[in-house]
């Protein structure tokens, strides 16, 4: 297995190298990554200061409302999308869809998310990243999640959450069991560490990196029901990097104000007289759904393994 | 990075955060979003001010386009500092796909080749007769100085080589590196 950051010796110029796809995750860092479905909204959210747009056909509140089976975008849409920004482009494949990965890599998108939004297409297996130039980035729910997709390949994680409910419960449960878990381990004894592992099911040289370094190798952003600049703010403050925004930006009432607000919360989280003053006048929210009215088969954080 | 070198840091978001700072990194990141945040809370006034008092500056990537006086492919309202004699191009390489890493001579760093990380990184398409050029990918330039202004448009940050900012340390602000 490959060892998180420790890069491939290179003596040429080298694409699609571990510190170039986890090198790109770092400088979004303090960042927000805002769901868009066209590119007037992919303009809306460069121009309000987001780090990059993920290029999709429909946002998880629409996902969730239309029902049936969720695929990848019209390759038209992320396109058009690409062609319409400079900022970078992330587009979402079916968990375990290696081909819709691949079609989204010859597209150019900077970054794919193999995303529990979407219907997996493989209940056993995720992609196996380490074949792809381009980064992925993952969901997880606690740091054995995490750890699996760092090791089939991931650049970037992201805790959960659920999706398309801009309801932040979900999103603070998982980062708060991410950070748990690794401050748990981080005082183990060596053979403790194996035992760790095995109860993670996560490989134990990751176990044994997180547990020295008291941190994941990779970025990790907060998604899945952050809505408000508030809610930005309150995932930065237990731990993330940066915050995805999905529905919460575009199915409110002034998406363009928000996505600025949401920015500025983000980046001065610690602030909290700036946040009260961008929290003013930001128009209706996003309606919002309560967890425990969804069955839990319709619970996109069970997705993926 | 720095720290580890010896110098004392502090976190830049605001103009007041300036104060004591002999030299300021603009590291990598959405230059975008770096210049609306920096519009935002004045910061394009007071960089500009501390540089003229000897402030020196560091810019890789994003932070490199930020000091030019020049941005091609700039968004309308998308504005340099304006403080370095170069015009530079935004994401010239290409998309992620085209990021990638090599080994590169580096003028001012001792002990051999630095490694390089470019991501979705800028090209310098012109640069002044003062500027002098530090370093070169395919005979292009990667590592420009001019008086107090560094820029680099890979990522020293993203190695454990410290020899770049080493050199931004000793040479450009003048302050001995432990």
């Amino acid at each position: 297995m490959k060892q998180p950051l420790t890069g491939q010796i290179v003596s040429e110029d080298t694409t699609g190298t571990l510190r170039v796809k986890t090198g790109f995750a770092e400088m979004m860092k303090g960042g927000v990554i805002m769901d868009v479905v066209t590119p007037e909204q992919a303009r809306i959210a460069e121009d309000a200061g987001a780090v990059a747009v993920m290029a999709l056909e429909r946002v998880p509140a629409d996902i969730r409302a239309v029902g049936g089976v969720a695929r990848m975008a019209d390759p038209t849409i992320v396109e058009a999308i690409i062609n319409a920004v400079s900022i970078p482009v992330m587009a979402k494949c079916r968990i375990g869809h290696f081909a819709e990965a691949q079609v989204l890599q010859s597209l150019g998108v900077d970054f794919i998310d193999e995303s529990e939004v979407l219907t997996p297409a493989d209940e056993e297996h995720h992609v196996n990243k380490w074949n792809f130039a381009v980064p992925f980035v993952c969901g997880c729910r606690n740091l054995g999640e995490a750890l699996r997709r760092i090791a089939e390949g991931a650049a970037m994680v992201r805790t959960k959450g659920e999706p398309g409910t801009g309801n932040v419960v979900e999103a603070v449960r998982h980062m708060r069991a991410v950070t748990d878990q690794i401050a748990s381990i981080a005082g183990l004894r060596d053979e403790q560490l194996f035992a760790a592992a095995k109860e993670l099911q996560a490989p134990y040289e990751l176990v044994a990196w997180v547990a020295k370094n008291k941190k994941l190798p990779v970025v990790n952003f907060s998604a899945g029901g952050i809505a408000t600049p508030a809610d930005a703010a309150l995932m930065m403050q237990l731990g993330c990097d940066g915050v995805f925004v999905g529905s919460g930006i575009f199915k409110s009432g002034d998406p363009a104000k928000r996505a600025r607000a949401i920015v500025e919360a983000t980046t001065n989280y610690q602030d909290a007289a700036t946040i009260a003053r961008v929290s003013r006048h930001l128009g209706e929210a996003m309606v919002g759904i309560n967890i425990d009215t969804i069955p839990p088969s319709e619970r996109m954080q069970e997705r993926g393994w | 990075m720095v720290g580890a070198l010896g110098a004392s840091t502090v976190d830049v978001r605001r103009p007041e955060d300036l104060a004591d700072c002999d030299g300021l990194i603009i590291p990598g990141g959405e230059s975008t979003a770096i210049a609306k945040l920096m519009a935002l809370y004045g910061l394009y006034d007071a960089i500009r001010a501390h540089h003229a008092q000897g402030m020196a500056l560091f810019g890789t990537c994003a932070g490199a386009i930020l000091l030019a006086s020049k941005i091609e492919g700039a968004l309308p309202d998308q504005v340099p500092l304006g403080l370095m004699d170069v015009t530079i191009k935004r994401n010239a390489y290409g998309r992620q796909i085209a990021s990638f890493e090599t080994l590169l001579p580096f003028e001012g760093a001792d002990g051999g080749e630095v490694r390089a990380v470019f991501i979705r990184a800028p090209r310098f398409a012109e640069w002044g007769a003062n500027v002098k050029v530090l370093s070169t990918h395919n005979g292009e330039p990667v590592a420009l100085r001019e008086g107090r202004l560094l820029a680099v448009a890979f990522h020293p940050e993203l190695t454990s080589d410290t020899r770049v900012h080493k050199y931004f340390l000793e040479n450009v602000v003048g302050t001995q590196v432990i």
